[in-house]
């Protein structure tokens, strides 16, 4: 495809829109909740502890795969809708 | 059956199944031997990524340190996953794109540079040599406690194996391995485990088991665990941290060299799409996942067991005598690994935290010292003959280590010796190299490779412990950065990436340098490796996230201080950004 087309430089702001939502997300449950935030979610108990302790253990990797899925998910259709996939 | 006899079954069992596969795969192209022809399932691929990244830190090292560091070790779990979403979204399916065969050949093709491909090559042998040690040392552990061989002919044995299937099937050899060890290890590690954590908990799934009721005592078992150890003098398990900042940067450090160690990079070539490639990124972090969730569970009830097993009768009451330690504690003392001394010669086992702290209830107890040292690598090892499991379950944590081991040995020669056959070689050397010619030099380079590996392994240098800290942090301050740029920008130029580079790493390694000794030399350190000394309480683990910083700053300001690169490099950029046209992984 042509390097400089319209819909070119919109598939790419479609891309980085998705991924810079996706590192929000990332970096809330790992650096914010599981690490930064952990004193405020201290009065959220779980299982002998506190939400922070399970984000930092259990939340964030759950979290990360489900990331991942729907990035590619959403790229796949992304990819689709501006006809830049592969057949 | 004997324990030896089931545990030779075990291994070697395994070991069969490896060099069959091998002989299925056999590479005839290049293109076989670096991409593994460039078919390979997103499924399949990403179960062997699984297994390529899963090494013997992950397997045998990793819930050690958790069940010592408690919450505050938690940056290893989120680290070394965190950095496959960094890889699905930054890098994978751009380089699957861009269709070559190397990290390095990227590099030199976007910052039309052979200097800036050298500097690449550079970073990743020496990331790649200094990860591989670990390897074969953690490969040397596990033959001599379980075959009861010497450890360097349990390594020589190791490196057959893999020179059998590395060096004759390349990358599509290994990716089939990889396969077989993934199941091999997930086995491995996930039955004992879910044994365990029904005995304590009832839940058969570690994960929630956790996060349960411990059965023995109705609390939850996480306070079970807080209780018995603070008891001992220990910090609480759940506790937070004090220093924020650094475990922000370690955990940072550890996600960004993820995404940027080539070994785990190289396997995405191997799969026919770029939307493949995404889509392998999710498989491989379910993969890696399974273990990665039952890890923490592990840690904490191998804790919790080992201290029960020590106090039976409560932490309040006199711990067990010497002469009635368990059968795991006699057979872990043999490797030297457990360390027992009777320091207050009451033929009694204490075992707890010698802190300032908790000195006036110790001397009331008449204890004189900590008496029994654990060595904590031994902990998922010993986890089956702490829990009373039977003798099947040891075989199998038996192979499922050296298969660990192992399939990240293989990955990571893989990288070397693409590296060298084909960037160095091929890219610089000799480009008329035939393709007959470049599989023959990527074949010896192999099994160079592998004699180096194996002689570091056997005679692991004094600093072993300290370079998965280098490996990560040159992955994050050099190669990561130059990747993400070359792709995300069009602006920075080949004088900004290498200066990029060279800063992000000389900075990371002066850093860790003055606080480990340079090159590693003990007592040619600067500082004393001490929380008062790091600069802003930022330890030399964590400084690949600051240097990653370094590199993007100095890349940017470089670049833009000197001319844009040429119309066709930014053409390239644009054309890596588009999926459609990919084809198959291809020599130019």
């Amino acid at each position: 495809m042509s390097g400089h087309s319209y819909d070119a430089e919109n598939y790419w702001k479609a891309n980085l829109r998705l991924i810079v939502g996706s590192l929000v997300v990332w970096a809330m449950v790992s650096y914010g909740f599981a690490i930064l935030l952990r004193p405020m979610l201290a009065g959220i108990p779980i299982g002998g502890t506190d939400l922070g302790f399970w984000f930092a253990q259990q939340g964030s990797i759950l979290t990360f795969i489900a990331l991942i899925f729907h990035y590619a998910w959403r790229m796949n259709k992304i990819d689709e809708k501006f006809g830049v996939h592969e057949e | 059956m004997s324990q030896f006899a089931i545990n030779l079954m075990f291994v070697g069992g395994s070991f069969l199944l490896y060099i069959g596969i091998a002989i299925w795969a056999k590479a005839g192209s290049t293109k076989d031997f670096y991409v593994a022809g460039g078919g390979v399932h997103p499924i399949t691929n990403g179960m062997a990524i699984g297994a390529d990244w899963m090494s013997a830190a992950s397997f045998i090292s990793m819930a050690g340190l958790i069940a010592a560091g408690g919450y505050a070790n938690s940056t290893f779990l989120m680290g070394w996953t965190g950095g496959y979403v960094l890889l699905a979204m930054l890098l994978a399916p751009y380089l699957r794109k861009f269709g070559k065969f190397t990290v390095p050949e990227f590099i030199g093709d976007r910052f039309y540079s052979k200097n800036a491909r050298l500097v690449a090559v550079l970073c990743l042998i020496v990331a790649s040599v200094t990860y591989v040690i670990g390897q074969m040392a953690g490969a040397g552990v596990a033959f001599s406690r379980f075959l009861e061989v010497d450890a360097t002919l349990g390594l020589i044995i190791a490196a057959v194996v893999v020179f059998i299937y590395a060096v004759l099937g390349g990358m599509k050899g290994i990716t089939y391995t990889q396969v077989a060890q993934y199941c091999v290890l997930i086995i491995a590690y996930t039955i004992p485990a879910v044994f365990i954590s029904v005995q304590l908990t009832g839940n058969p799934i570690p994960g929630l088991g956790l996060f349960s009721t411990h059965v023995d005592s109705g609390l939850p078992m996480l306070t079970k665990l807080n209780q018995v150890i603070t008891d001992l003098g220990f910090n609480e398990y759940t506790a937070d941290v004090d220093n924020k900042l650094n475990m922000v940067l370690f955990t940072l450090s550890l996600m960004i060299g993820t995404a940027g160690l080539p070994h785990v990079i190289i396997r995405f070539f191997t799969v026919p799409k770029v939307a493949d490639a995404r889509w392998s990124a999710g498989w491989a972090l379910v993969f890696i996942a399974l273990l990665y969730l039952t890890a923490p569970a592990v840690a904490s009830m191998a804790r919790l067991n080992l201290m029960t097993t020590i106090y039976p009768d409560g932490t309040a009451a006199a711990p067990i005598e010497y002469d009635d330690r368990p059968n795991w504690v006699r057979e872990w003392e043999v490797t030297g690994l457990i360390q027992f001394t009777d320091k207050n010669e009451d033929g009694r086992i204490q075992l707890y935290n010698d802190s300032p702290a908790f000195e006036s209830e110790a001397q009331s107890r008449g204890w004189e010292g900590n008496e029994l040292v654990v060595n904590r690598d031994i902990l998922v090892l010993a986890n089956p003959e702490i829990a009373n499991l039977p003798g099947w379950v040891i075989g199998l944590i038996a192979a499922g280590g050296l298969a660990a081991a192992l399939s990240t040995a293989a990955g990571l020669l893989l990288a070397i010796s693409s590296a060298i056959s084909h960037d160095l070689i091929k890219g610089s050397i000799n480009p008329n190299i035939s393709e007959k010619g470049e599989l023959l030099a990527a074949r010896i380079s192999m099994a160079v490779a592998i004699v180096v590996a194996t002689w570091l392994g056997a005679n692991p240098p004094g600093f072993a412990a300290q370079v998965v800290a280098l490996a990560f942090g040159i992955a994050a301050a050099s190669l990561f950065p130059a990747l993400m740029m070359g792709i995300f920008s069009k602006r920075v130029n080949n004088t900004g990436a290498i200066a990029g580079m060279l800063t992000g790493l000389g900075f990371t390694l002066a850093y860790i340098f003055v606080y480990k000794g340079w090159l590693f030399i003990p007592g040619t350190n600067n500082l004393a490796d001490t929380p008062e000394n790091w600069v802003l309480g930022i330890s030399p683990l964590s400084i690949g996230a600051v240097g990653a910083i370094v590199n993007f700053a100095v890349a940017f300001v470089v670049s833009n201080a000197t001319e844009e690169p040429p119309v066709e490099i930014q053409e390239l950029v644009e054309s890596v950004r588009y999926p459609r046209g990919s084809g198959q992984a291809q020599d130019h």
